[in-house]
């Protein structure tokens, strides 16, 4: 066991090589870069560029080099804690990412419970009722939600929310509480306008999950362990809980790594509709300007989390079901 | 024994013997007629008969037929062309469809608007006029088009009265039908998940059937090359690969280039699938035994590995299409995906993103009524193909 935590950690140093590679090829790729915009930009509005400055900062930030230089500049900043210089917000990008990463987090986390919380109870039904009437229109209810395009359950959320509650379009917070230091009536507020996004967010996710929950209690109700509890006068709740139902969750656990890139992927888009402070739409107005170390420095952390996370549900894995770890050696 | 006859008599040595009579081998136990149907029937066959099974997935295939038939029809089908404009009528509510007029019946037709600008708000208003009768004509020569671009014509299933209108489901903010425009947005929506899915096929399967044939360093390598992959999360993904198309490209490149995008990040869940499937498969006797006749991994993979569980993969991929047409919508919502003049029901969609198009011109958000039913159509018609997949269950 000791050995295969050892090997999965060491493996972790080349995959996180490849993604800042990959992070940095990307961010590179398009042609020009932000100076090159910001200098066109400001000519398109009629206004002289202070080109000397702007040189200045061409060079600070190493876009003299050949691209290869700026990589190991970008990574060796990185792993000294330093995350690059946002041109737009004229921030390091520490300042910029800290205060929405947390609105982000929170977001995601009360979205993954929300779809735990939804898709637990309705997937157990699903699979003890296979092909009932309950079954089929949860089912629906759950598809309905996956297939709705996210914008566009933003947008009509937010219409008829403020119609109906009187909650003000858009934000995570009353406009008053934007710049205030945490207090009561500031959570209290952020909690008034967390449910949509939430609702929203989840509702894509809770479909999936129904089905994959639906899909492995199924399997597992099929065995034949249950019948024996059955016959054996176990009570149908605990024949039902305590051995299919956990055999059935290994999936759950196996999704830690990916939930967070899942989640932010999904929440962009809701993100911008609804106007949230969260990172989402910082990182796609940071794509769309090309302000490369901001979007690539976030890119890299959200991908480290979750090289983490899959990192701790292959050990947890690893310990719960001993299966997993026979896998995988090479051909006779 | 019935042919006794034919056996030596006791301490006598037995003569070697053929009986001339044909071998039957049900001569034990015959077979009822159903019995030997099942027992007979081909794999395909078996899994029909399990998928006919499933109504709703039944309905949902044969829904999805029709709608792919239709995009072979669009220009006839649509009652307006593409990009006509109606200057007069912009953002005109839809026209309801009526059968009869004062108690009589007509047949279908709408009734014409009057339109008057208030001048309070500035709000262009349109009240249907219940004078104008204007009946709706079918098979009849209407605007001309040319059929993919090659054939001019001008025949249309259905088509406005002389000189009336016919918005049946409301004009956009250049006074262009939606309903036409939603017909042709179906050529380009239900083929974009067509040719992504058969490019991360094509992708998911090689790459996973080599991780999970020969495992050992192959597989590490594959596996962290998808790990890298899903760490990511899709949109940026999407995003900077969208950002690489040069803006020169034509409307129809950039086309092929999203599906390309979308097939390329989408590969990485097949490949893990069958990567795991194979790394089983692969400890079957006869994957030894075409080994040991000397067959290519190449073959052993494609010839007698990957068809085992082609029907899993298949139904895997139906439940991934919707995925891509999401995407496609997400990515027009960006203003990174399709441009005009190519339409899809994402870039339909981009017109309702604010809130006065939810407030004050709602039929604008029809086109999300096909996205929903062609999204739901491939996860039933994936439900019953996944249940159909292995008939012996």
């Amino acid at each position: 066991m000791l050995s295969y935590i050892i090997r999965r950690v060491f493996i972790m140093i080349p995959t996180l090589i490849m993604i800042s590679a990959l992070i940095f090829t990307i961010m590179e790729w398009p042609p020009g870069n932000y100076f090159d915009t910001y200098i066109a930009e400001l000519e398109a509005q009629g206004e002289a560029a202070d080109l000397k400055e702007i040189e200045e900062l061409r060079i600070e930030h190493g876009f003299d080099k050949p691209p290869i230089g700026r990589y190991f500049h970008w990574v060796t900043g990185l792993l000294q804690g330093d995350m690059g210089y946002s041109f737009e917000y004229e921030l390091p990008v520490q300042d910029v990412v800290g205060s929405r990463l947390w609105l982000t987090l929170l977001v995601s986390f009360v979205s993954v419970f929300f779809t735990w919380v939804i898709a637990f109870p309705i997937g157990i039904y699903s699979a003890t009722h296979q092909y009932s009437w309950g079954d089929y229109g949860l089912t629906f209810v759950g598809l309905l939600g996956l297939a709705t395009p996210n914008f566009l359950l933003a947008l009509i959320f937010m219409y008829f929310a403020n119609i109906w509650f009187g909650i003000s379009i858009g934000g995570l917070m009353d406009v008053e509480f934007k710049n205030q230091d945490m207090s009561w009536a500031k959570a209290v507020s952020i909690l008034e306008h967390l449910w949509i996004p939430v609702v929203i967010i989840g509702t894509a996710g809770t479909a999936a999950m129904i089905r994959r929950l639906r899909a492995n209690l199924l399997d597992e109700l099929q065995k034949q362990y249950v019948t024996t509890a059955k016959a054996k006068g176990l009570h149908p709740f605990k024949a039902l809980m305590k051995y299919p139902l956990r055999m059935a969750l290994n999936f759950f656990i196996s999704d830690i790594g990916s939930l967070l890139p899942a989640m932010i992927s999904g929440a962009e888009v809701t993100a911008i509709v609804l106007s949230l402070e969260t990172t989402g739409p910082l990182l796609i107005r940071a794509l769309k300007a090309q302000d490369m170390y901001l979007a690539g420095s976030f890119l890299m952390v959200l991908a480290s989390f979750t090289v983490i996370g899959v990192l701790i549900s292959d050990i947890a894995l690893a310990m719960l079901d001993p299966r997993i770890r026979l896998q995988g050696g090479s051909t006779k | 024994m019935s042919n006794n006859a034919e056996m030596p008599a006791p301490g006598v040595a037995m003569q070697h013997f053929v009986r001339d009579s044909e071998f039957d081998p049900a001569s034990v136990e015959k077979l009822t007629p159903e019995q030997e149907k099942i027992f007979f029937a081909s794999q395909t066959r078996l899994m029909w008969w399990k998928f006919k099974k499933h109504k709703l997935a039944l309905w949902s295939g044969i829904f999805l037929i029709i709608l792919y038939g239709s995009i072979m029809f669009s220009e006839f089908l649509a009652p307006y062309g593409l990009n006509n404009r109606h200057v007069d009528f912009i953002h005109a509510p839809a026209q309801s469809l009526h059968l009869f007029h004062e108690g009589e019946f007509i047949g279908p037709f709408v009734y014409g608007t009057t339109y008057k600008l208030n001048m309070e708000n500035l709000q262009r208003t349109y009240t249907p006029d219940t004078s104008k009768v204007q009946k709706i004509r079918f098979f009849c020569h209407g605007e001309s088009y040319r059929y993919w671009g090659v054939w001019k014509s001008d025949l249309h299933l259905y088509c406005p009265a002389k000189d009336g209108t016919l918005f049946l489901h409301g004009t956009d903010r250049l006074g262009r039908d939606v309903m036409s425009r939603m017909i042709y947005g179906a050529r380009i929506s239900l083929t974009i998940g067509l040719i992504g899915i058969t490019i991360s096929f094509i992708l998911g399967i090689s790459i996973g059937g080599i991780a999970g044939y020969y495992g050992g360093m192959a597989d590490m390598v594959i596996q962290r090359v998808i790990e890298v992959l899903q760490s990511i999360p899709s949109v940026p993904l999407w995003l900077a690969l969208a950002a690489i198309m040069p803006v020169t490209w034509s409307p129809l490149i950039v086309y092929f280039g999203i599906t390309i995008i979308l097939g390329l990040i989408d590969w990485t869940g097949l490949a893990r699938a069958v990567r795991s499937k194979l790394l089983a498969l692969r400890e079957e006797d006869y994957v030894l035994a075409a080994q040991l006749m000397g067959a290519k991994p190449q073959r052993i993979i494609g010839r007698h590995l990957v068809p085992g569980f082609m029907s899993h993969l298949i139904a895997t991929a139906t439940i991934t299409i919707p995925t891509m047409i999401l995407g496609e919508t997400a990515l027009s919502f960006l203003g990174l995906g399709l441009r005009a003049p190519i339409t899809s029901w994402g870039v339909l969609l981009t017109e309702a993103q604010n809130i006065n198009a939810v407030a004050l011109y709602p039929w604008l958000l029809y086109p999300v009524v096909p996205v929903i039913m062609v999204i739901l159509a491939f996860n039933f018609l994936g439900d019953g193909l996944r249940d159909a997949a292995d008939p012996y269950k």
